[in-house]
């Protein structure tokens, strides 16, 4: 292989988190959404059980996720987290942020280009202090919304207050019904909130990006072209980076790590020099497991969309990098067994660099929280993706049996990240994981991330992606 | 006696997959007349 070409390290500059808490959201995730119209009765019920914006910033997992709390300090923090809040907890994080609803609806409203938003006037006026610069969105009483809510538009609430309608794109078009634009919209929001957050404390340009990776997961698209994309760019537009395209990479959950090998692929070949990978929040897995929660007399927990953005460029010396020579992707060949993914997504590659599994300073599996899977019977997610990383250690003569739970404990994490899909898997990590590189607490972490291909009905495959980061000593 | 009883297969994404479920209960004669593998999180 010609020199030039061999995969090598590609630097991150940084990487920022954010949660933006919409409990009023939760009705319109695709779960509540169809049991709430099965069973109406339930909305009140769910409507007790909605956080505060003050609960949802002092919840644990939120502190990690925002970078105020090491994962492996969670393990110290009394269960349940929803009831032992951190008393010193803030919205913002080292290298994150929690956002309030209100906050939401009026970048909604600067998000909105085609004027489908309509907010209520006295609502908006004692917020728009708040409001971006721009194009004023349209205000009207609560009245209009009421009556634009009975002819089929998408009502935004504050509590029990009507604040905003949201019209749909097209009369007869599904693919632009109000809810899916709100899921949409979501999405760019989100992605661009953490964007501009990044390029801000990097102090960058938004005009220095030339190219932007979304890897949320809404498709985005219409007029037949379903999955249409390019998301990217209308986020691009939206934080104002002027001399960027874009495109969608998209595989379920494994997206962002896909979108990461795909902008580091673009530095090394130098058709870009500073790329952002972005996604924002899945407003469709809002309250996924509320009937669970009901059941168990817990607050609805999936009351929060994720989202983050990560800037690469070429690698300086020192600095935390992904190693493009450790990319690794899960092949058809490989079966879908846990087995076969720990082998093409952390052997396999570990095995590209000299490296056996005993190696690796830090694992970043899926890092779904077990305090908001385990009430519906989906256990403890991390766990299991780290014991079969331990026990193919052991497979390997690498460790012995009665090890497992030190490999475990020392190479592993609580989860602590929203069941937000593509968020928790492995990406949610990178934060950490450049702190610890930077302080020298870890030399390396292999990010490790799965994607249900087979939920799509057009194969039984599942996906996957990984990848090492590590300092750029060469 | 579990031959031709019939199952229905449900796999999960972190634990054993739908496929590999219904290769086992087929070699053991058992009727497998729906698989799926399914994601919780």
């Amino acid at each position: 292989m010609v020199d030039s070409l061999k995969p090598r390290r590609v630097g991150i500059e940084g990487v920022f988190y954010s949660l933006t808490h919409v409990p009023d959201l939760v009705r319109y995730g695709s779960k509540p959404w169809r049991e709430l119209r099965r069973q109406p009765a339930l909305e009140a019920q769910l409507a007790m059980h909605l956080r505060s914006f003050a609960a949802a910033t002092a919840y644990a997992p939120h502190q990690v996720y925002i970078g105020n709390i090491a994962p492996e300090k969670l393990s110290e923090i009394d269960k349940p987290w929803y009831e032992k809040l951190i008393e010193s907890a803030t919205a913002d994080g080292r290298f994150g942020d929690l956002v309030e609803q209100d906050q939401f609806y009026l970048q909604l409203g600067s998000a909105d280009r085609f004027d489908l938003l309509t907010f209520e006037e006295s609502w908006f006026r004692t917020r728009a202090a708040n409001y971006s610069p721009g194009r004023m969105p349209r205000l009207s009483s609560s009245a209009d919304l009421e009556a634009r809510c009975a002819k089929g538009a998408l009502g935004l609430y504050s509590g029990e207050r009507l604040v905003g309608a949201l019209e749909h794109g097209h009369d007869e078009d599904p693919n632009l019904a109000a809810e899916v634009l709100l899921e949409n919209l979501a999405a760019k929001i989100g992605a661009a909130h953490s964007l501009r957050a990044i390029l801000d404390r990097l102090q960058l340009d938004p005009g220095g990006i030339d190219y932007v990776i979304s890897c949320s997961e809404e498709a985005v698209g219409d007029r037949y072209n379903r999955g249409g994309g390019n998301l990217a760019k209308a986020i691009a537009e939206e934080v104002g980076c002027e001399n960027a395209s874009g495109s969608d990479t998209k595989a379920f959950c494994a997206g962002p790590m896909y979108a990461m090998v795909h902008g580091a692929s673009l530095i090394q070949a130098g058709v870009a020099q500073k790329v952002a990978v972005v996604a924002g929040g899945s407003l469709a897995k809002l309250g996924m497991k509320f009937e669970s929660h009901l059941k168990k007399h817990m607050p609805i927990l999936e009351d929060v969309l994720g989202s983050f953005a990560a800037v690469l460029a070429p690698a300086k010396p020192g600095q935390p990098c992904i190693r493009l020579d450790s990319a690794a992707f899960h092949p058809v060949r490989a079966g879908a067994s846990p087995q076969a993914l720990a082998e093409s997504l952390a052997e396999k590659p570990l095995a590209k660099l000299g490296m056996k599994l005993t190696d690796v300073d830090r694992y970043a599996v899926e890092l779904h929280n077990a305090e908001i899977t385990a009430p519906s019977g989906s256990g403890d997610v991390p766990r299991t993706n780290y014991l079969t990383l331990a026990a193919l250690a052991v497979m390997r003569g690498q460790i012995q049996r009665n090890q497992m739970e030190d490999f475990v404990r020392a190479r592993g994490m609580l989860g602590y990240a929203p069941t937000q899909g593509h968020i928790p898997s492995a990406i949610v990590y990178l934060g950490h994981a450049l702190d610890g590189l930077r302080s020298g607490k870890i030399r390396q972490a292999l990010l490790i991330a799965k994607g249900s291909l087979f939920l799509g009905r057009m194969t039984q495959l599942s996906d996957g992606c990984s990848f090492l980061v590590d300092r750029n000593e060469s | 006696m579990q031959k031709g009883k019939k199952i229905i297969a449900i796999g999960e994404r972190d634990g054993v997959p739908g496929p590999v479920i219904a290769e086992c209960l087929e070699s053991a004669g058992y009727d497998v007349v729906f698989q799926v593998t399914e994601c919780f999180v």
